[in-house]
């Protein structure tokens, strides 16, 4: 009973180092009960896992997807190119020497010539069409000269495209400028719309935390109100809220890292063979341990800011009565 | 150790439950608070670990003026008072122990000195066998001691009881207030609200009675 002997006014005064060790002690406890509690309904923990891991894949796919197609932008040096399809009387050896006469010009940069056969050799490699080819008497393809203007101004590319219409040896012009701002544009938009997807589905993860949250702090209303009569602080009362969260976070970006990692799987061997096609050597890689840690890393971070924010709305509200 | 000057407590309702209220109380003094229901026992009892504030006047407890205190600083004011509930305030999903050993979790207490804490304050209150026991399969009169017990464990300076004997019959009444005496007397301020007028009067203890929010008497025991 001499342990029942109050100590008056003086409460127990404990060093910084047992408070730490406290501290610590509760941490582990708390974040395993949060995580048994949450095992204890296996089918809503699971349905929260998967309505995150969707949230979370959906934008990380689509990410994905976007930096495979930045990698075309890459192979792009930046630097228009004006194709000249020569008329078909063109032989040769006119062809190299118009080839060498236009490097001399000031407004030209580079001159390259593909000649009938060469352009022929690559249609068959990269078409797959090689076979119609071969049934046709004739090389049915133009030669053509590959022009980099040394101006990088629209305006002034498109007056050396106009000179260059003016020639009589050449059939057509065609200036890709257009399309390739065309396309980047695309990209540009495509890439924002990622953005705004994936900020919209972490808004749509903070909800979905959040709430399962709050429900949780409903079931616990009676135990906070003790916790809160017995001299709990805010940090204690919180703590198994956002360990809670943690869980959540952590669990859905785990299946979100799964569905990533399956989807890679499913769709690399298509992509490979598309990139193939455009003679691009790219191919979908799984995620690596970086990507994967940070995927695991910032599920868990929205899990904890949803818990800090739907504690913060609703833990205040419940005082003991 | 605890002082009333001139404490008013006004609900937004309008409903004035507690209007001048003024005493003070010594370390290791025992008093019961009486009244009739609805007198402002519970309200007094509130304002002390400040679930309450007051509207007007000033409680001290400890040096501390509890009516100004920091909202993040209640937590340390409530480890230093024990409270037993009218309604035990217990927690159902868990078992006898745990309750008990709540308020030393959450003071931080090393796991060995928690279980010698709650075994010795469950043998106080003769439930030294029951500590697996869950609180729904205790009798009113056990799970009223469960919360003693939690009220003591962490060694309060002051110890309050709302309606402790509500539900009980005169022969448990009896028991549980003999626990508060002994409590008493190894130094434990001891404030008991209570409209059990026939033990009040057993025993010759302080009196301090509301009547609609007023002190009318209060019997000083030297």
């Amino acid at each position: 009973m001499a342990n029942l002997t109050p100590s008056g006014a003086s409460i127990s005064r404990q060093s910084l180092a047992d408070r730490i060790a406290a501290w610590g002690r509760h941490h582990r406890f708390v974040s395993q009960d949060a995580l048994l509690r949450l095992l204890d309904t296996p089918l809503a923990a699971i349905t929260t896992w998967i309505v995150v891991a969707i949230a979370l894949a959906l934008p990380i796919i689509l990410y994905l997807l976007l930096n495979y197609a930045g990698t075309l932008r890459q192979d792009w040096d930046g630097s228009p190119r004006i194709s000249l399809y020569l008329h078909s009387g063109v032989d040769e050896r006119l062809a190299a020497d118009l080839t060498s006469r236009l490097l001399l010009r000031s407004d030209v940069a580079s001159a390259d010539l593909i000649t009938r056969q060469q352009a022929l050799l690559e249609f068959e490699q990269h078409s797959g069409f090689g076979d119609i080819l071969n049934t046709l008497p004739d090389n049915p393809l133009p030669a053509l000269i590959e022009i980099s203007p040394v101006a990088t101004d629209g305006g002034d590319i498109r007056l050396l495209v106009a000179s260059l219409q003016q020639e009589d040896w050449v059939e057509e012009v065609i200036y890709d400028a257009d399309w390739m701002l065309r396309l980047f544009t695309m990209l540009e938009l495509a890439e924002r719309l990622t953005l705004t997807i994936g900020i919209v589905l972490a808004v749509g993860v903070l909800l979905i935390i959040g709430n399962t949250i709050r429900l949780t702090i409903e079931n616990r209303r009676s135990e906070i109100e003790v916790v809160k009569l017995v001299g709990g602080t805010d940090g204690f009362v919180r703590r198994p809220f956002l360990y809670l969260g943690f869980w959540l976070g952590l669990g859905g970006a785990l299946g979100a890292w799964l569905v990533v990692q399956l989807s890679i799987g499913y769709l690399s061997g298509p992509i490979e063979r598309l990139a193939q096609s455009y003679r691009n050597d790219f191919a979908l890689r799984f995620l690596s341990i970086e990507e994967t840690c940070l995927i695991l890393i910032g599920g868990s971070f929205l899990g904890v800011v949803a818990a800090l924010l739907s504690v913060g709305q609703h833990l205040s509200r419940i005082q003991p009565q | 150790m605890l002082t009333f000057d001139q404490v008013s407590k006004r609900y937004p309702s309008g409903k004035e439950a507690l209007s001048g209220i003024s005493f003070a109380m010594q370390a290791g003094e025992f008093a019961f608070l009486t009244g009739h229901s609805g007198a402002g026992k519970s309200t007094l009892m509130k304002l002390i670990i400040a679930m309450e504030r007051p509207s007007t006047g000033q409680i001290l407890f400890n040096g501390e003026n509890v009516n100004r205190i920091a909202h993040s600083r209640v937590p340390y004011l409530r480890r230093q008072v024990g409270v037993v509930f009218q309604n035990h305030q217990l927690l159902f999903d868990r078992n006898v122990y745990a309750n008990v050993a709540l308020p030393l979790e959450i003071g931080g207490h090393r796991p060995s000195e928690i279980r010698g804490r709650v075994r010795a304050a469950l043998s106080k209150v003769g439930l030294a066998d029951r500590e697996n026991h869950f609180p729904i399969t205790l009798s009113g009169g056990e799970q009223q001691r469960v919360g003693i017990a939690r009220a003591v464990v962490n060694r309060p300076s002051l110890l309050l009881a709302d309606e402790p004997t509500g539900n009980l019959d005169p022969d448990l009444s009896r028991d549980i207030m003999d626990l508060f005496l002994q409590f008493n007397q190894v130094g434990v301020t001891v404030v008991i609200a209570t409209h059990d007028i026939a033990l009040v009067e057993q025993l010759d203890k302080r009196r301090i009675e509301l009547d609609q929010g007023r002190l009318r008497e209060s019997k000083w025991q030297t």
